[in-house]
């Protein structure tokens, strides 16, 4: 019961990342239909922007974080007028090529400017809580609970304001919000502003409990996709719902099955669930 | 017709300088080129699947790299620990393969679109980490050191390098000669015409499930041999033969080739690793270049160069043939144009 709870935790700080990134990624599938595959990478250029601003110029955790997701705002409106912009009619491989092309150039990057070296964000938040035997740092804690703030400021964004619900027009019915004059190339814009925004935090948040290194977008922007494949594409509560159940089976899956073959449950999940159901759970309709 | 009989002499003419420039080339260039020439030879043989898949089918498959380390490893494996000859271990390990992605087919072809591509490429990541963490079987991170050279085959020994590289350069004749048949019977065109619309090929009566499995296979029998071949070649393999990132690049050499089409691939292939020689110096940005590359293609370029080069061939034809006779219009479009 103790290994129960422990990895519990575990669990929801890992599904906490998991969700933020899927966030991200359902969000631009939803309003332009693009896998964006480069948005791992977004998330390994965030926890670089964190580390950096932590290290080289001693700037305070929250700040640091605050200065990714700016970067990372101007770097997601630059990838959509460069890469995806000029794509928005090809055919859907091409998208996803174009992606694979960014992916690819961001990690190269990363290695020029970076090095291949593991770093870690410094731990500033390192009190341990004990309650009776669970063992919870408290970092963990703040990912947990930050994240659920990011998500709760996304959604009231999404649901209170003009330009939140634009989104929402936007990724409801594309003809339809444009008819009714919302500018389609503002929405894409702010949309990919906003997941990049999420992935910086995400990565800020994660970055002084994992490492940081050029291909750390790698596995999880595909444990993203599983998730919103799980939770239908585009769906927003799909996301959350996904990138939680995805962490806790992750977590128990090390445990009680084993460390080795961790990653694999995941993408084990994805094949039952679509050799059952190919649409994907949650999913709006047929294709 | 005159003007597609022309073309087809013109294209002869230049399969006959390829083969002549691959027989002749042991004797022209260093050690170093002739590894490196051949190692294309085996990529672009592995891009001939990726090629009937994405280019033909139009299904982007992601699992190739999957196949390839399939390839590499169940060849490795039965000739280094069972010590089956290499010449049967080739075979079993294509067949093998292509009995997988038929397995593996039932499963992702049900799903369209995105889902498709994610899918497969979920399978390919768990091919790469079943291999790399099953550790009794396939070493692990070490992987397989020391799998034996290709067994003579009658007269053939296969000893030296050149010999390897003619080995290589044969089965790739092979590929390319089976894709070239395929592509033109009407099995070919039925997978065309599953690219251009699955819903008309489906009331026109075609099977499509079962046309996408025979795909699916072919791809991956080619994949799974040129898995095999890289691992009588090299040597020594580990897990990250089976990287999805080596899918990418066998992507990359595809779109800078020209996808749906036969010369497409080795094309890619060889530019690519012509690149990748030149920029020696730049050795870190070759995949910042790359990626760049990737997305600038995809975009303007997305026949690659074949493509590109059969849209100018067809137009300079087209403008030839107008002043000769300003009847004769139905020209042979390259085949960028019709898709």
């Amino acid at each position: 019961m103790d290994l129960f709870a422990q990895q519990l935790v575990n669990g929801l700080t890992l599904g906490s990342i998991y969700c933020l990134v899927a966030l991200g990624l359902t969000l631009i599938y939803g309003i332009m239909e693009v896998p964006n595959f480069a948005h791992g990478h977004l998330y390994m250029v965030g926890a670089y922007v964190t580390f950096f601003a932590m290290t080289l110029y001693g700037l305070n955790y929250w700040l640091s974080a605050l200065l990714a997701g700016v970067v990372l705002a101007v770097l997601g409106v630059l990838m959509e007028r460069i890469v995806f912009h000029p794509l928005r009619h090809a055919p859907a491989s091409n998208k996803f090529i174009a992606a694979v092309g960014a992916m690819m150039f961001l990690e190269a990057l990363a290695r020029v400017l970076w090095g291949s070296d593991f770093r870690s964000i410094p731990v500033i938040y390192d009190k341990v809580f004990t309650i009776g035997t669970l063992r919870i740092t408290e970092q963990r804690l703040i990912v947990i609970i930050a994240a659920i703030f990011l998500m709760i400021a996304l959604n009231l964004f999404l649901k209170k304001t003009i330009i939140g619900s634009s989104i929402e027009a936007m990724a409801q019915n594309r003809d339809g919000a444009s008819l009714v004059g919302i500018n389609v190339n503002n929405v894409a814009m702010l949309t990919f502003a906003i997941a990049s925004i999420l992935a910086a935090g995400a990565a800020a948040l994660a970055g002084p409990i994992f490492l940081v290194f050029p291909s750390m977008g790698a596995l999880i922007i595909m444990k993203a996709f599983v998730i919103i494949v799980i939770g239908g594409m585009g769906s927003i509560p799909g996301a959350v719902l996904g990138g939680y159940v995805l962490g806790i089976t992750e977590a128990m899956g090390a445990s009680y099955i084993s460390t080795d073959y961790k990653d694999v449950v995941a993408f084990l999940v994805l094949i039952l669930i679509l050799t059952i159901k190919p649409t994907g759970i949650f999913a709006k309709g047929v294709r | 017709m005159a003007g597609q009989k022309k073309w087809f002499k013109g294209s002869t003419l230049l399969v006959v300088l390829f083969l002549l420039a691959a027989l002749a080339l042991p004797q022209f260039v260093s050690r170093y080129y002739i590894q490196v020439i051949a190692m294309s030879f085996i990529f672009a043989i592995a891009v001939y699947g990726l090629n009937l898949m994405e280019g033909y089918l139009g299904l982007l498959s992601l699992a190739q790299a999957g196949f390839f380390g399939i390839g590499a490893y169940m060849s490795g494996l039965l000739t280094l620990k069972i010590h089956v000859s290499f010449w049967l271990a080739l075979p079993i390990t294509a067949l093998l393969t292509a009995v997988l992605a038929v397995l593996i087919g039932f499963i992702s072809f049900r799903t369209r679109g995105h889902y498709f591509v994610i899918l497969t490429l979920c399978i390919g990541v768990i091919i790469n980490l079943v291999i790399e963490k099953w550790e009794s079987l396939t070493g692990g991170v070490r992987g397989l050191i020391g799998i034996p050279k290709p067994s003579p085959l009658g007269p053939l020994t296969f000893n030296t390098l050149e010999s390897q590289y003619y080995l290589v350069l044969a089965f790739l004749i092979l590929t390319v000669f089976v894709m070239q048949r395929v592509v033109n019977s009407l099995v070919g065109r039925t997978f065309v015409s599953i690219r251009n619309s699955e819903e008309l090929a489906a009331t026109l009566g075609i099977n499509v499930m079962a046309n996408k499995l025979l795909a699916f296979a072919i791809a991956a029998f080619f994949t799974g041999m040129a898995g095999a071949l890289y691992a009588g070649f090299i040597r020594f393999i580990g897990p990250d033969v089976s990287n999805p990132n080596l899918t990418f690049e066998f992507l990359l050499y595809l779109l800078i080739g020209g996808q749906a089409t036969i010369a497409g691939p080795i094309v890619g292939t060889l530019v690519a690793s012509g690149l990748t020689e030149g920029l020696q110096f730049f050795q870190e940005y070759r995949m910042v270049i790359f990626g760049a590359l990737l997305m600038i293609m995809v975009k303007f370029f997305p026949w690659g160069i074949v493509g590109f080069s059969k849209m100018l061939w067809s137009k300079y034809q087209k403008h030839f043939m107008k002043k000769a006779s300003e009847g004769t219009a139905t020209m042979s479009t390259a085949k960028g144009g019709e898709i």
